[in-house]
């Protein structure tokens, strides 16, 4: 009794602590080098416009936030989704989820330059909250039509299906990037490419918002979430009312995985792969109990690969999806090979 | 308790089946027979309230049961089926504290009494050695039976079992359905288990359910209904008959001669078998057979050769006889 309790807590405390070194890492590593005391001092005096305020208050914390809120709500998003379509590799880039948001926030960006060049200030910080909007409206497209599939198809070859929409989303944006101006295209493939760099501070006012209430979401579905884990009719026998709870699931996988896509760009492998090291962490399946280290995993992970970006390199070629896939693929190609229902194919 | 009033069970136009007046009495361990596609699952899912019936009412203390909201009907009616979920990391614990989500709140945070019911619940089903074991690990006879408990658990007043028993070996066949059948009878919940398994239903049940086809239902006593034939006319086959002497299912190909048995206990009993599995009839006389098999302490005696084995006396009596 005391050890099924004792765990959960015991991994969450640990994890925790593991988050605050990367954070005060991450902090504390790029082109100029600061000690921990500096960083500390940095964070004490903000505004005072000190070299170490500016470096990590102004450069480096908004980066370091993002990967981390933006890390758990993936994380969380892939718990949601794995659990509502019981496929254990769905998240929201797999099922094409991210590629649907980016092209919707595409869309926007494309429309606002060809209606006015003041757009462009928009573009440019990626601020407003019309590219959330425009992913928002993208991902849930996606979202509807893979849970429509998802009930005539089985749990590979839906995957497959998200893997196209994703690359066909990736056509997309190519040609409507081909028919805009150069400027734009370039500002664009930068975000294409994932990164928790872009985000600055008046970002968060949009961000944290749409998150937290993701957060929430996740946290009062928890309890009908560990019900459908046996299946729509159990779920359905213990009092929950599947369709409505399909809605809410959906909706908050959006309000999780949307906004980190409008403003980090398309981070592979994160949703995908953490509910999984949560579970085998904790070492149950039930949400409730899974929840808090799926956040604080995702975080770790995403600041973590994020560090190994930001690590003082002399050439930049290095990407967040790169190190991501790393950890990710052979994780995913263990999973694909362990799994029963993955392996034996359909259904 | 249920109440059904001449309620139609199907999908769409295809009207499967038409019940009268059919009330389950608490404690009752009902069995559910009949061919595939006469309909059974499409019953425990209109009294389960998953599906609407096309017509007609199933009332659950005295209401629709579709009119139930979701949650108070679980507190009431709990169903286990035939198909495996993979959970993935989940405890049999856990998963039969899932039947408390009924009467938890949005936290699902159980109490102590809570525990003590699952407790209880695993016990019933002999499954407490279970309880910290991962369900993908069980084998499908535990599984059931865990799965059985989470019903339990539910505390609800009927439980709808839909071929839980299909892909089980037979001893846990048996050991589930005496399970579901004390379960009954102890704790006062009413038990419908649809199965393919005739013979054992026949044993164990207090009152059979038949969908024999052609929209019909029978219910009754599991005597009333054999005896009524009507479990022949749902299941017979052209070389497969339900005997009304045996109880069982017995074949009947074109009899290739008549043999006298002359023996006692088991070895009659055995020898008798053997006997009709090579499609020869069993005669009741000397005079009426066409051979004669004497069982003594020597062996299987047949015209004047002695057998040891049942095997050897086969071959002989096929070509004796064949």
């Amino acid at each position: 009794m005391t050890s099924a309790f004792a765990r959960p807590a015991l991994a969450g405390g640990a994890l925790a602590l593991i988050l605050l070194v990367v954070i005060l890492t991450s902090l504390m590593i790029g082109q100029v080098m600061l000690s921990p005391g500096e960083v500390l001092s940095g964070l004490g005096s903000i505004g005072s416009g000190s070299m170490e305020s500016r470096i990590v208050v102004d450069l480096r914390l908004p980066r370091v936030l993002a990967a981390v809120i933006g890390g758990a709500a993936l994380g969380l998003a892939g718990l949601l989704m794995q659990t509502l379509f019981r496929n254990p590799l769905a998240d929201a880039w797999s099922l094409g989820l991210m590629a649907g948001g980016q092209f919707g926030a595409a869309l926007v960006i494309v429309a606002g330059a060809i209606v006015g060049p003041g757009f462009l200030m928009v573009l440019t910080g990626f601020a407003g909250l019309g590219v959330v909007a425009g992913s928002v409206m993208g991902t849930l497209g996606v979202a509807l039509a893979m849970s429509t599939m998802a009930r005539r198809v089985g749990t590979v070859t839906l995957l497959v299906l998200g893997l196209m929409l994703g690359f066909l989303a990736q056509g997309l944006i190519s040609v409507l990037l081909h028919f805009t101006n150069r400027s734009q295209g370039r500002i664009f493939v930068a975000w294409n490419d994932a990164t928790f760099a872009n985000v600055v501070w008046g970002d968060f006012v949009t961000l944290a918002p749409l998150l937290a209430v993701g957060l929430v979401g996740a946290v009062v579905l928890a309890k009908p979430l560990t019900a459908l884990l046996l299946g729509d009719v159990y779920a359905e026998s213990l009092g929950v009312n599947v369709p409505r709870m399909r809605r809410l699931v959906l909706g908050t996988t959006i309000l999780l995985a949307a906004p980190v896509t409008a403003f980090c760009g398309p981070v592979a492998f994160v949703g995908l792969i953490v509910p999984h090291l949560a579970r085998g962490i904790i070492g149950s399946a039930r949400i409730g109990a899974v929840i808090p280290a799926t956040a604080l995993i995702g975080a770790v992970l995403a600041l973590a690969a994020d560090l190994v970006v930001h690590l003082p390199w002399e050439q930049h070629f290095l990407h967040l999806n790169a190190i991501l896939a790393l950890i990710g693929a052979p994780l995913v190609i263990v999973l694909l090979l362990k799994s029963r229902s993955l392996r034996g194919g359909e259904g | 308790m249920y109440a059904i009033d001449s309620l139609q069970i199907g999908y769409g136009r295809n009207v499967l089946s038409t019940l009268e007046q059919v009330v389950v009495e608490p404690g009752e361990f009902i069995c559910l027979l009949g061919r595939n596609g006469q309909g059974k699952s499409t019953l425990l899912r209109t009294l389960a309230g998953f599906i609407p019936p096309l017509d007609g009412e199933v009332r659950l203390d005295g209401r629709p049961v579709r009119q139930w909201p979701a949650a108070e009907r679980a507190r009431k009616v709990a169903v286990v089926l035939t198909d495996r979920p993979q959970v993935g990391a989940l405890r049999a614990r856990e998963l039969v504290e899932m039947g408390r989500q009924p009467y938890t709140n949005w936290t699902g945070s159980l109490s102590h009494e809570d525990l003590e019911i699952c407790e209880g619940a695993l016990k019933r089903v002999e499954g407490q050695h279970l309880r910290d074991r991962y369900v993908d690990s069980l084998s499908d006879g535990e599984r059931q039976r865990v799965m059985i408990a989470r019903a339990l658990a539910q505390r609800p007043q009927v439980m709808l079992l839909d071929e839980i028993t299909a892909f089980l070996d037979l001893p846990s066949r048996v050991t589930i359905t005496a399970t579901l059948r004390r379960i009954a009878h102890e704790t006062g919940v009413s038990v419908v288990l649809s199965s393919h398994d005739l013979e054992m239903s026949l044993n164990a049940a207090d009152r059979i359910w038949l969908l024999p086809g052609e929209g019909r239902f029978i219910d009754g006593a599991p005597e009333d209904v054999a005896l009524s034939g009507a479990i022949g006319e749902a299941f017979d086959q052209a070389n497969l008959a339900f005997s009304l002497k045996s109880g069982r299912f017995e074949t009947h190909g074109t009899s290739r001669g008549a043999v006298f048995i002359d023996a006692d206990g088991p070895a009659a009993v055995w020898l008798g078998r053997a006997v009709k599995r090579m499609d020869f009839g069993v005669s009741g006389s000397r005079e009426g057979a066409n051979v004669v098999i004497r069982h003594s302490s020597q062996g299987y005696e047949l015209d004047g050769e002695t057998y040891l084995t049942i095997q050897s006396l086969s071959k002989a009596l096929i070509r004796r006889l064949g």
